[in-house]
């Protein structure tokens, strides 16, 4: 199915060029909106950092033992808590939140390590020449910083299985494309803005496609049908380099 | 079983959906009408949340294959061989009969329930179909013609004669669910994290009518209007989302997100639809048009009530005729169990 829709998705998680954004954001509390009336969503104040998700992770830890909770749903560095029932009194759940946060500390996910074989240049890396030009860097000092670092899961969505990874090389940051590829493949290797991840689905997509996997990363018939969870490592392995 | 003999594109099988998977990117999916659903299932003796056909395209045909109980509710203009059907109507059909939807002026979506429910296979928890993940449904894909579905065992059901039928909610429920007098739907909603950053358009947001573009589907709605913009560009880290978020790009016209939405949005979110009111976000028409209205969290726990007790009165007659016509009936009453018989 084509959807009218576009991926807002994609286009949050470009984090540059929005200092002002992030720099007003070091110094507020942290912000609990609402979402409907049922849903509450609290937004960690400071960098978009390792330090802040793990909080954010602590917090999910905590929540699980709330009763009113229907689904607990980590994002980057901000929480959105679903309630079962629309409350009586949400400035109480608010507060409730608030106190939540003061008390979580930040836990360390011992998660697992993810190998991922990447096909680096080739048809898929349709945005390589484009990273490149931003950058100044060559194709191939390109790839590889992409491949030497190790990232992080921060939290899954968008798509089914489909990991936010923080840690990319400042240099090869990139924002999202302002014009989607309308057809981008599953298995692509994307930037977006400072994050990194793999096309989870065939369609339209912002991020910059640098490489492509043969992975599967999702499978809802599956016990655990993602792969990848919080917390856990990612690394990218070179098994070849088209370039 | 039944067989689908004519659909349009899109019409799949849902049920209440897939909570619990977003936070690892898996949308619920489910009826864009839920209380239409509900209402369908239990006149066949369902349980609430079995899966059904929702159909958005129309004309729609189906084959009874077997003496079966079946119920439409929700926008359609149904037929049996012919014969038109009261709406929120269920009765029983026998094998070869048609089924035949076609369009409602008044909503967009109908619901066809059948007593036994849908089966396919439960895929994390539910029926549904979500085209985006391609998973549950049939193959996670949405009905073709030809396709023959497989129905549960019912529970038996004893129905009058000549069926059964409910007055539909947006009449039943008509004080609380109010229309403007040009037919403009209104919409309870609560301000969302960014509505104080759009300014005076923020307040441009509420009082203007906007209306459903073309470009809306189950993923979402696309609303037509004088755009509305927040003062200084936003950037927002990605955050999950719930259907019913109102969320403005940078175009300044307005999307609400629904049953398919996706889990995680970046989009500044103006306003937050209360869940008592998807339904009828679900059975508005393309090309409609919707006002939104500044709510409260009261508000919203007075509509979930009164829906609440909508779906008890209906469960309850449901059963209370059934009980007085298998008294009627005698010692040995006349049950149709719908399958086999």
């Amino acid at each position: 199915m084509t959807s009218p829709m576009p991926q807002p998705t994609d286009r949050s998680s470009n984090a540059l060029g929005t200092p002002a954004r992030i720099a007003s954001a070091l110094q507020r509390e942290v912000q609990i909106s609402t979402i409907g009336a049922r849903a509450f969503l609290l937004e960690a104040p400071g960098d978009f950092d390792l330090p802040a998700q793990r909080r954010i992770w602590a917090l999910a830890h905590a929540l699980r033992h709330w009763d009113n909770l229907s689904e607990i749903v980590p994002g980057m560095t901000n929480l959105l808590a679903i309630l079962k029932t629309t409350p009586e009194d949400p400035d109480a759940v608010i507060a409730r939140l608030r106190d939540a946060w003061q008390r979580a500390e930040s836990i360390d996910i011992k998660g697992k390590t993810i190998e991922i074989g990447v096909h680096y240049g080739g048809e898929h890396a349709i945005d390589l020449a484009a990273l490149c030009d931003r950058s100044g860097l060559t194709d191939r000092e390109a790839v590889r910083i992409h491949h030497e670092g190790t990232y992080t899961v921060f939290a899954l969505g968008s798509a089914p299985g489909f990991g936010y990874l923080h840690g990319l090389d400042p240099r090869i940051h990139m924002p999202r494309k302002t014009v989607p590829s309308l057809k981008m493949a599953k298995g692509c290797v994307t930037i977006g803005g400072m994050q990194t991840g793999v096309a989870m689905l065939t369609g339209p997509n912002g991020w910059n496609s640098i490489g492509f996997a043969d992975l599967q990363m999702f499978d809802p018939t599956a016990a655990v049908p993602a792969i990848m969870a919080p917390g856990d490592t990612v690394r990218f392995l070179p098994e070849r380099i088209e370039l | 079983m039944i067989e689908i003999v004519d659909t349009g594109p899109l019409n799949t099988i849902q049920d209440l959906g897939r909570p619990g998977y977003r936070d690892i990117g898996v949308t619920a999916s489910g009826a864009m009408d839920p209380l239409a659903l509900k209402i369908a299932n239990l006149l066949v003796g369902n349980d609430q949340g079995a899966a059904a056909i929702e159909v958005q395209t129309f004309p729609f045909r189906l084959r009874l294959r077997e003496t079966t109980v079946f119920a439409v509710t929700g926008g359609a203009n149904a037929k049996i061989d012919g014969v038109v059907l009261p709406p929120w109507w269920t009765q029983t059909c026998d094998a070869g009969q048609v089924l035949e939807l076609l369009p409602s002026p008044l909503a967009a979506r109908a619901y066809v329930a059948f007593a036994g429910g849908v089966d396919v296979p439960i895929v994390m928890g539910s029926r549904s179909t979500s085209l985006r993940g391609a998973f549950g449904g049939i193959e996670g894909r949405a009905l073709q013609k030809g396709d023959t579905l497989l129905l549960g065992e019912p529970i038996a059901t004893v129905l009058p004669a000549d069926g059964l039928g409910v007055v539909p909610p947006a009449s039943a429920l008509a004080e609380f669910f109010p229309v403007a007098a040009d037919n403009t739907l209104l919409i309870r909603a609560l301000p969302a994290g960014e509505h104080d950053l759009f300014g005076a358009d923020g307040e441009r947001f509420w009082s203007q009518s906007w209306k459903i573009s073309s470009q809306s589907d189950r993923t979402g709605y696309r609303l037509s209007g004088e755009p509305v913009r927040p003062t200084a560009p936003v950037e927002m880290r990605s955050y999950g989302i719930v259907p019913g978020v109102v969320q403005v790009p940078p175009g300044g016209e307005p999307i609400v997100q629904m049953s398919d939405a996706n889990t995680a949005g970046g989009y500044p979110k103006i306003a937050g639809v209360l869940d008592a009111d998807l339904w009828r976000l679900g059975q508005a028409r393309i090309g409609s048009r919707l006002r939104f209205v500044r709510s409260s969290h009261a508000e919203a726990r007075t509509l979930d009530k009164v829906i609440a007790a909508y779906v008890e009165d209906v469960r309850n007659t449901a059963q209370m005729v059934g009980r007085a016509l298998e008294t009627m009936a005698g010692p040995k009453p006349a049950v149709r169990k719908g399958k086999n018989q």
